[in-house]
């Protein structure tokens, strides 16, 4: 007897829903690693694209070489396709240099740098949005770049470029269905095995689909509330402002 | 006499085709309490701000201890810890609350014990009447205190030269008191301050040396009894009748 649409759901469920939990867990590891890598990486390139030489015309010339570096880095990995990458990266290693990833690994080190190239300018604008005076009064009391950068200006650039993160952090998830092209078992590549076994293309895709959803609604929401902690973390009242507003209440009811 | 610390030889900077200081030439003492007078536009606020290499000048010598700091091999960041700001903006660090913007500079760059930089800073907090402020954050701050805790932060430094940016002119005329009697008990204490300011009573009060700045030079310098009251120039008197008015 045919199954119905709803049947069919039920059985790839029950029979595959290991496999699915698999592919999320291996789809979760790799954009949660990669994003996380990825802004560090946006965070140190970035701080040393904000170096600012003004006297020593040596280190003027390197800081320019770095900072085309740089710009080619994003340039290339921003223009083209995170697929093509992870066959070049992957398939390239093998075959130039002998390198041998899992392919789970290469797919990971493929989201980093992706991911990375993305930071670098979403952490850019973060710290160019900082008020200058606070490198300047960071500069004023002696500190150098680095330490201006990690105790003072990064931490709120952190706070304020956090949303853009999870964002990157959720098209990630969704972005790594790519790698399937260097055969990474997350939850695109279990899929279709999935229904190369059971010839159920639609049914595979409808659950592959809520589940992708799942895991996405769910992330939107604990970084809402991420952010709203984070918001509640500055209530302070000095005992100094709430003293006199006690002793008028006190004197007024007598 | 009075120990040298600072002196400034034919010091010039210009912005693109602007010259914003020309060719200035400026000592410091020990114990001076300098006031920068002078119309806006006048390159006040940049003198500043070459002093500290907040700007870094297009050539002249700013001599510290007898040694040039402009030669490209003295530690620019160790001078500046020993030569304070204060901003007219106040510009304290929001991330930190203000305690931690009074100890962070002498446990990172002076490498002080936590301890004793929460001590010092307390000392100093307390100085300002803000230490039972010690844990809020700068926005919870109104202008006057945050300006009280900007002056908290350079003295936990240790520095021997305060440099005072317009550090009343974004307070609105109640709290500037506040400032103004915070920054005369620095005076009185014997510390060395360069201030630019357009407070002239005050200048005329705490300092022992006038500077009067137009368009990048310095015209007259000498005692406030003198600048203030008989000033030579011309460009001085037009500048300072405005203000005999409010006194």
């Amino acid at each position: 007897m045919e199954k119905s649409f709803l049947e069919w759901i039920v059985y790839i469920i029950q029979n595959y829903g290991l496999w699915f939990l698999k592919g999320a867990g291996t789809t979760l590891l790799i954009s949660f690693f990669g994003t996380i890598i990825g802004f560090i990486i946006g965070l140190v390139f970035a701080s040393i694209r904000t170096i600012k030489i003004t006297h020593n015309n040596f280190k003027k010339i390197l800081m320019k070489i770095i900072n085309f570096l740089i710009s080619c880095y994003v340039e290339v990995f921003r223009g083209t396709p995170m697929m093509v990458q992870a066959v070049i990266i992957y398939f390239g290693m093998q075959e130039f240099m002998g390198i041998n990833f899992s392919p789970t690994v290469a797919g990971l080190i493929i989201v980093s740098i992706n991911t990375g190239a993305y930071m670098i300018e979403v952490v850019r604008g973060g710290i160019e949005s900082i008020d200058i005076g606070q490198l300047e009064a960071s500069k004023s009391i002696g500190m150098n770049h680095w330490q201006s950068m990690i105790h003072i200006i990064l931490p709120q650039t952190i706070k304020n470029i956090l949303p853009a993160t999870c964002n990157e952090f959720i098209i990630n998830i969704k972005d790594t269905s790519v790698l399937n092209v260097i055969s990474v078992t997350e939850l695109f590549f279990v899929t279709k095995s999935i229904k190369g076994a059971i010839y159920r293309t639609y049914e595979t895709f409808i659950v592959v689909a809520l589940i992708y959803l799942i895991l996405t609604l769910t992330i939107t929401r604990i970084i809402r509330y991420i952010e709203k902690f984070m918001d509640s973390t500055d209530k302070f009242t000095p005992a100094s402002s709430t003293m006199p507003i006690i002793f008028v209440k006190k004197t007024g009811e007598k | 006499m009075r120990k040298n610390i600072i002196t400034i030889k034919n010091l010039s900077k210009s912005f693109g085709n602007r010259r914003i200081l020309k060719e200035i030439n400026f000592d410091i003492n020990e114990g001076d309490i300098a006031c920068i007078i002078g119309p806006s536009g006048s390159g006040k606020s940049t003198l500043l701000r070459c002093i500290n290499l907040l700007e870094y000048p297009d050539s002249g010598k700013i001599i510290y201890d007898g040694k040039n700091i402009l030669t490209g091999e003295y530690n620019i960041n160790k001078y500046r810890s020993k030569v304070g700001m204060v901003f007219q903006q106040f510009n304290l660090f929001n991330n930190l609350n203000v305690i931690q913007n009074c100890t962070i500079g002498p446990i990172k760059v002076l490498r002080q014990d936590p301890k004793e930089a929460y001590k010092t800073a307390m000392k100093y907090l307390t100085q300002v009447q803000m230490s039972s402020f010690a844990e809020a954050k700068p926005k919870q701050l109104s202008g006057g205190q945050k300006q009280r805790v900007a002056i908290a932060r350079a003295l936990s430094m240790n520095s021997r030269v305060l440099l005072f940016d317009e550090p009343t002119s974004a307070l609105d005329p109640e709290t500037v008191g506040e400032v103004l009697k915070t920054m005369k008990n620095l005076a009185s204490s014997g510390l060395t301050m360069i201030i630019v300011t357009h407070e002239m009573a005050f200048a005329r009060e705490v300092s022992n040396k006038i500077v009067f700045m137009d368009q990048g030079i310095i015209l007259e310098e000498g005692h406030p009894d003198n600048i203030l009251t008989n000033p030579k120039h011309e460009r001085t008197k037009t500048f300072l009748s405005r203000f005999i008015i409010n006194e």
